[in-house]
């Protein structure tokens, strides 16, 4: 059967390149969206390099941000005979005939990063993705457990209105410092998970704020708004990182070059490697026939200074951020 | 030079005080200013500095329209110029990352102006090409990554000061300058004036309405590399995804609020730039009012339309007829 998903990969190759070992034991192809971000680009890395770790011939197909792209892909990767097929859904409806079309021909599908619409439940083995509520309840409990019982005023930079993510993640910090009657938000904006937009509504916090001098923490829905907050507090004549505390989430490369520098204090990790439980899954699925549970959740790690940050950057910053 | 702006201008001035005076009430310390690092310091200054990047395009923009154009590639530009500046900052110096930044912008509006003066391709056609592709383009210069330099010389331009004002306000009140000299105290202007109000007879007059066609979207398009680069030098990286995203609609905004018709015909440059920073003093007052970011659009949506029906010269008439309190009948004044 391995010989036959080479000949065909290299009969597709037009829009599939395969990495790995050409001994692998197994062939799993991937659905990836497409490059729509850094976080995106690293999680294609990393995968590749978990594959290779375990020795699984791997598949990348780019689906270019097109639902009709992955859909195509799935059905080579089903015409090719894979073992598995991991799935980053570009969005959660419309995959039930194509995820019938893998079950029947008994491929095991393993959705990354996001879910589906719940109805498809019993198309896919498992969904291994992050919960975006819990890494905002990580990154509350961090501050809660920082300002150690002084009163401590927080601003809120938003993602995107609307987006699931953002929700997600207030609601996860709310949650996080609901315990503590001191650390509480006094203002919240969006900055649309851009460092532009990061930075102006800092600004304009800071100067709400009497000059930044109420403001004790600031919690970033993601780094690349901290980024942009950083900037401005540093123009404003204020020290963050110390005089002002500040918490993000993504652990993408750049703030722990801030962290090095001492200018930020904690990120929670959206970590890239979500292929790697898959694979375990995967692997425990076919050899031992172990069921995986419906939902891997992946681990939301907290980075401070304490944990080298030039270090982690020097990891994190080839992988495509 | 003539400005034309007392008689003109009034609704759009009145607009911008009465906002400025909105934001002091949301918030009692907008109007303070202080010095910070040799660099004035306070919510006024944002609403100018935060501004600049709008007010440059829609200098740009303010010519395209009155020659009944219009550039939706403005937001695209500022993002592949951006990249191109932040990518080269750290291994060349400043005269060559402005030359290849300003470049790139001149030759985005040589592609557009060729395609609506040369193949007569409808102007929001032609460039919504470059709007689509532009970001593209950018995002292979970035490599799909938010490219990051430390070079000083490229970060004055984002955040540094002149005389204690931010530079880029300096360069939008350079940029505005050049521009009225060139288009005011030479005939350029009635000649933008003229191909906008009718380019057939115009070109029959004797204008060369192809070559000012071609000449004002590359100004266009060097504005938007003036803006790309102040948006890079500001946050020291070029974030090609985000990079101008939407603004081109906000410099069409701010050209309209100026009071230039989209059909073409008379413009000002001044009252542009005033509506760019309408714009941004309402986005300043907003950030600072503390109202949940939910509202934010509906309370831009209501502002704008407030300052474009205080404009209708057909609104104020009905007003003055109805002697209503509001002075209004004069803000339609470009009736006079």
């Amino acid at each position: 059967m391995n010989l036959r998903a080479l000949l065909l990969a290299s009969a597709v190759s037009g829009t599939l390149f395969s990495v790995g070992a050409q001994a692998a034991d197994m062939t799993i192809g991937f659905s990836q969206i497409g490059s729509e971000s850094g976080w995106r680009a690293a999680e294609t890395t990393v995968s590749k390099a978990e594959a290779k770790k375990r020795n699984i011939n791997f598949k990348i197909a780019d689906a270019q941000q097109k639902q009709e792209n992955q859909i195509k892909a799935i059905r080579s990767f089903v015409a090719q005979g894979v073992d598995a097929i991991f799935l980053a859904p570009v969005v959660a409806t419309g995959w039930d005939s194509v995820l019938k079309e893998a079950k029947e021909a008994k491929i095991p599908v393993v959705l990354l990063d996001r879910d589906i619409d719940p109805a498809g439940k019993d198309l896919y083995l498992t969904a291994v993705t992050s919960d975006s509520v819990h890494e905002g309840k990580v990154a509350g409990e961090w501050l809660v457990k920082t300002a150690a019982g002084k009163p401590c005023n927080v601003v809120e930079l938003q993602g995107t209105v609307g987006a699931s993510v953002a929700t997600n993640r207030k609601k996860g910090f709310e949650d996080g410092i609901a315990g503590a009657s001191n650390v509480k938000i006094v203002r919240s904006q969006t900055g649309d998970f851009t460092r532009a937009k990061g930075k102006e509504v800092m600004e304009s916090f800071i100067k709400a704020e009497g000059g930044g001098k109420n403001i004790c923490a600031v919690y970033a829905h993601n780094d690349d708004m901290m980024v942009g907050a950083i900037q401005a507090m540093k123009e404003a004549g204020l020290k963050p990182g110390t005089e002002v505390l500040t918490v993000s989430i993504d652990a993408v490369p750049d703030i722990f070059k801030a962290m090095a520098a001492g200018e930020a204090n904690a990120t929670v990790e959206l970590t890239p490697n979500m292929a790697g439980p898959a694979f375990d899954a995967v692997i425990a699925f076919k050899e031992k026939g172990t069921v995986p549970p419906k939902w891997i959740q992946t681990e939301s790690k907290l980075y401070t200074q304490a944990d080298n940050p030039m270090a982690v950057y020097e990891a994190k910053k080839d992988l495509g951020y | 030079m003539a400005l034309r702006l007392p008689r003109i201008g009034t609704s759009q001035i009145v607009a911008l005080g009465l906002i400025l005076v909105a934001n002091w009430i949301v918030s009692p310390q907008f109007f303070d200013i202080r010095l910070q690092d040799g660099r004035l310091f306070g919510s006024l200054i944002d609403v100018f500095n935060r501004g600049a990047p709008v007010a440059l395009l829609s200098i740009g923009m303010v010519l395209v329209i009155a020659m009944r154009g219009i550039d939706l590639s403005v937001g695209a530009v500022m993002a592949i110029c951006g990249a191109i500046a932040a990518s080269l900052a750290d291994s060349h110096s400043l005269p060559v990352v402005l030359a290849a930044a300003l470049g790139a912008g001149l030759l985005c509006g040589l592609w557009n102006g060729l395609l609506v003066a040369v193949l007569g391709i409808q102007p929001i056609v032609a460039t919504l090409i470059l709007m689509v592709a532009g970001r593209g383009i950018a995002q292979l210069i970035t490599e799909g990554r938010i490219v990051t330099f430390t070079s000083p010389d490229l970060a004055f331009l984002g955040g540094g000061s002149v005389l204690g004002l931010p530079t880029p306000v300096v360069l939008t009140l350079g940029m505005m300058a050049l521009t009225l000299l060139l288009v005011r105290g030479t005939a350029l202007g009635l000649m933008i004036e003229a191909t906008g109000g009718n380019p057939r007879a115009s070109a029959l007059a004797g204008i060369g309405t192809r070559l000012i066609t071609v000449a004002v979207y590359m100004w266009s398009g060097l504005c938007a590399a003036l803006a790309g680069i102040v948006a890079s030098a500001d946050i020291l990286g070029a974030d090609a995804n985000n990079a101008g995203l939407w603004l081109e609609l906000d410099a069409i905004l701010a050209v309209v609020i100026g009071g230039t018709s989209l059909f073409g015909g008379r413009f000002s440059i001044l009252l542009a730039v005033v509506g760019a920073f309408i714009i941004q003093a309402m986005n300043t007052g907003i950030l600072l009012s503390g109202f949940p970011p939910e509202t934010n659009l509906v309370v831009k949506a209501v502002v704008v339309l407030a300052v474009l029906l205080a404009q209708s010269p057909r609104l104020g008439g009905h007003l003055a007829g109805l002697g209503v309190l509001f002075k209004r009948s004069k803000s339609g004044g470009r009736r006079s």
